[in-house]
């Protein structure tokens, strides 16, 4: 049994200590939009954010957690589809099989609360995920449209 | 390309199912699924006509009383854009408001039950568009064409008084209007027209205009439900083992060791070959099955090993067993024994897995009289038939429901080994939805590999510097052969293995060569190939245009100069190859010291071309630009071409570098991203994208510029380095 503060609501379930949190997300909470795909932390499809830090869910067991951490997914990430990231996103329409997009989105999101405007050499060392449909380019694009729109108070 | 008069069958738009959808009582309503899929019991349905939420004016078209528009699409949505492009084809003759529009994927069973009203579901080879954007746009015009005369009947006018545009129709004397939301019911009930007009081009509104994705929105928050998130009441997971080496078979398990572990289900033989652990959760089930103890049969190819099958494609580079022509003429050998100078060079591709980020998985429910499956594919109607086979049933007594997937790439679209074995457990818990999802490491030790090959050419320059005489003699793995053996030609050769090299059509050779003989000693290890995206053309365009650049060298010629001349007879190809050389500056310097180069093809009916530009430091080589240019001959939405382009390059470049599935022991050696890696951000250049439409042809856009992305890498290495480099991948490579 762990209790865990998850989207701002706290919980309670009962897991095995050593699964990953990418697992009780997905399993125990119905949070399907955390995804899974390497179990190794590499990928980056897994990211969540604990305490604002964007942290790969799949090799994290929930033992590792205490009890005060936040932990924010991708579906707590705004009420209306609507952090700068995601506006930014919709706009240059980044996604494109969209696996890889709550991870991607999740690491840019915890890059620009760090380094409100990240140069690209900022998001090559932050931003590790694997995206095989390669949306790369449009979502260097979307971080530096997401700064400005974050920078203009959050509209676009 | 002017209007086009096209008959219309009654057959295609008046078959209409009562029993549309039949399933069980899951009282839900899915993501991606139509409206209609889930709701009767056991056998019932729900008539698709009937339908509550509005009337189907014909297959393709449905309209909401509120004037939403449901385009109904029949290939699969993996992340090219498919979906948008084919609803804005249908869209663009139906006339509708584009900001109504939303998309549901018919169901398989739905086709079968409608004498396949949908044509083909499958979604490869770049065809979604291109082989189907003849009758989808059909669909859509005479869909408008029966509501125009819904409402012109209802004032009692003449219909050709009477237009539409953006679902308004207008009767034109008396100015009068009404939405296609208010005469869709009365539409639905009329016969089709007899004929209709497809537009001009020239006229298209929405086609060739590049508007946002229909799938954009739920892919940001985590709404969209893939095939790996799907939950059903009362559903099991169950994690899967299928013996590593090839066509190994499961022997024994020992099931006590892991029946008690918290959760477990079931443990379960899966076929001949594998085994499964059903649980509560999918991690309880992973879990159990990696302490699982389990001996395999591994059978005969247990000493399989990389360097056996190097041997065997070794050998097939000069033998003259199971050799077929792919293109010859005037007479290679003589002109290359009349050369004033021969270069000679060899290449090798290696095994590389799909790597899709979303696992393989599938979800089935089997009960004696019905199976259902939900699941991300390439072609719904493969996987119908797979299910069917391994449930065991007729196939009118299953059905599959297709959802978004998290990457193809080619993977799910000719295999379903995922839907056997969902439906294979399943129906040993009848009743019961069971979710199977692979792991990575499962993915990567089951995967259907882009064949193994090497090449050999010879080329012959004349005392000019001029191309006299070309040999290549490809060697190794045939996909159709283990594939689509059907699909061979007569004379027991594979024609897929020539992408790139053939005389004419759309994988045609791009150069004129006056004695010219392509090659392929058939080479088949037992190691199950598969289409990959771009399917042969990766390697061959690899082969041709970084040999091609060898030879332009070595008759002392501008690599480009020494193209031009042998395209004469390829205007299409000569124009993508002059503009993204003319676009990145070739000839000039390139910024920061880089080097450059070129690389054309013509592929999947579309012709494109590439300028790379390299720079090499410590022995690491970083591409800092590519300028690609795509002639389609329509472009449907230039963004999504664009963004295929660039992900085009994101699979081709971590190809070049990175991907490679080595044998050992009959096993595939790499387990996960760590020792098959793929591209990031920080390694990905700057793309210009120059899309180029010529018209009057229909060309592919989700696989052709993957194949020049390595070959211009190649060749601007040499420019920057003096090395050749003719073994992919480049990460052992030193420089
Ligand atoms: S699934 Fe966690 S990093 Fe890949
Ligand atoms: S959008 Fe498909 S893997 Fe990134």
């Amino acid at each position: 049994m762990a209790t865990l503060k998850i989207n701002g609501e706290r919980v309670d379930v009962d897991v095995d200590a050593s699964t990953p949190l990418l697992w009780v997300v997905r399993e125990q909470l119905g949070l399907t939009g955390t995804k899974y795909s390497c179990g190794i932390g590499i990928c980056g499809s897994c990211t969540v954010h604990v305490d604002g830090a964007a942290v790969r869910s799949c090799t994290l067991p929930v033992s590792e957690l205490a009890e005060g951490q936040e932990i924010l997914t991708i579906e707590g990430l705004s009420a209306n589809n609507d952090h700068p990231v995601q506006q930014a996103w919709a706009e240059l329409d980044v996604p494109q099989c969209g696996y890889c997009q709550p991870g991607m989105i999740m690491a840019a999101a915890a890059l620009l609360t760090e380094n409100a405007e990240p140069a690209d050499t900022d998001i090559d060392a932050a931003v590790t995920n694997i995206c095989r449909c390669g949306t790369f380019n449009r979502v260097r694009r979307g971080i530096h449209l997401a700064a400005e729109i974050k920078k203009n108070g959050g509209a676009s | 390309m002017s209007k086009a008069r096209i008959a219309v069958s009654r057959r295609e738009f008046i078959i209409r199912s009562t029993t549309a959808g039949a399933g069980f009582a899951l009282g839900l309503t899915l993501p991606g699924l139509p409206r209609t899929a889930l709701t009767a019991e056991g056998t019932g349905g729900t008539d698709w006509a009937a339908d509550p939420e509005g009337p189907e004016i014909n297959a393709w078209v449905v309209i909401q009383p509120d004037d939403t528009v449901v385009i109904r699409i029949a290939r699969s949505e993996m992340g090219q854009g498919t979906l948008t492009g084919l609803a804005q084809l249908v869209a663009e003759e139906l006339e509708c408001d584009w900001s109504k529009v939303t998309t549901e994927y018919p169901t398989p069973g739905e086709n079968l039950r409608r004498d396949r009203v949908w044509g083909s579901f499958s979604t490869g080879g770049s065809r979604g568009i291109r082989d189907s954007h003849a009758y989808v746009r059909k669909g859509g015009a005479v869909a408008r064409e029966m509501l125009i005369q819904a409402a012109a009947e209802a004032w009692d006018v003449p219909k050709a008084e009477c237009s539409a545009e953006a679902s308004v129709v207008t009767h034109g004397p008396s100015g009068r209007t009404t939405t296609y939301g208010q005469v869709a019911k009365a539409a639905a009930k009329l016969w089709p027209p007899e004929h209709v007009e497809l537009k001009d081009p020239e006229d298209w509104e929405l086609i060739g205009k590049p508007v946002k994705r229909l799938d954009t929105l739920d892919k940001l928050n985590g709404k969209q439900i893939f095939g790996a998130d799907l939950t059903l009441p009362g559903m099991l997971n169950a994690a899967v083992k299928a013996c590593p080496v090839f066509t190994g078979k499961l022997d024994s398990f020992d099931d006590s060791k892991v029946r008690d572990k918290p959760g477990v289900r079931a443990v379960l033989a899966v076929g001949d070959n594998a085994v499964a652990v059903v649980a509560d959760t999918w991690w309880q089930a992973k879990t159990a099955l990696d302490a699982l103890p389990v001996t395999w049969n591994k059978g005969p190819h247990a000493d399989l090993s990389s360097a056996a099958i190097d041997e065997m494609l070794d050998e097939g580079l000069t033998s003259g067993e199971q050799v077929f022509v792919g293109n010859a003429s005037g007479d290679a050998e003589q002109g290359l024994a009349g050369a004033a100078k021969t270069i000679e060079a060899v290449y090798a591709y290696p095994y590389q897995n799909h790597a899709t980020m979303e696992t393989m998985n599938a979800t089935a429910v089997w009960t004696p009289e019905r199976c259902e499956v939900w699941c991300p594919t390439q072609d719904g109607m493969a996987a119908l038939e797979a299910a069917a086979e391994a449930a065991g049933l007729p196939i009118e007594q299953c059905d599959v429901h297709k959802i978004h997937l998290g990457g193809g790439f080619g993977r799910r679209g000719a295999f379903h080994d995922f839907v056997t074995q969902a439906v294979l457990i399943a129906k040993q818990l009848p009743d019961t939805p069971v979710k199977l999802l692979w792991t990575r490491e499962e993915d990567m030790a089951h995967g259907h590999y882009h064949p193994i090959t090497k090449c050999k050419l010879v080329g012959g320059l004349d005392e000019s510097g001029d191309l006299t005489a070309l040999k290549v003699r490809i060697s190794g793995q045939s996909i159709l052969a283990s594939v689509r053996p059907e699909w061979m030609a007569e004379d027991g050769s594979d024609p897929v293995t020539f992408q790139g090299f053939h005389a004419d059509g759309d994988h045609a050779i791009s150069y004129g060569v006056a004695n010219l003989l392509v090659e392929h000693a058939m080479r088949n290890p037992p190691v199950p190939p598969g289409f990959w995206r771009g399917v042969n053309i990766n390697q061959n365009a690899i082969y041709l245009e970084c040999f091609i650049d060898e030879l332009a060298h070595a008759a002392g010629k501008d690599p480009l100069a020494f193209r031009r001349k042998l395209m004469a007879e390829h205007p299409k190809s000569l124009a993508v190859l002059e503009t993204v050389a003319e676009k990145a500056g070739w000839g000039k310097p390139a910024a920061n010291g880089a080097h450059r180069g070129l690389a054309v093809v013509k592929t999947f009916g579309s012709y494109v071309a590439a300028c790379a530009e390299v720079s090499v430091s410590d022995g690491k080589v970083k591409v800092q630009r590519i300028v690609a240019a795509t002639d389609p001959g329509y472009a449907v939405n230039p963004q999504q071409i664009e963004a295929q382009v660039e992900g085009s390059f994101v699979y081709g470049l971590s190809a070049l570098f990175q991907g490679e599935c080595t044998i050992e022991n009959g096993a595939v050696v790499q387990s996960n991203f760590h020792d098959y890696p793929s591209m990031q951000i920080a390694d990905m250049p700057d793309v210009e994208v120059i899309v180029m439409p010529s018209g009057g042809f229909w060309g592919g856009i989700g696989e052709p510029t993957i194949a020049v992305a390595a070959p211009a890498v190649l060749n601007a290495v040499f420019a920057a380095t003096g090395q050749r480099l003719r073994r992919v991948p480049l990460k052992s490579v030193e420089l």
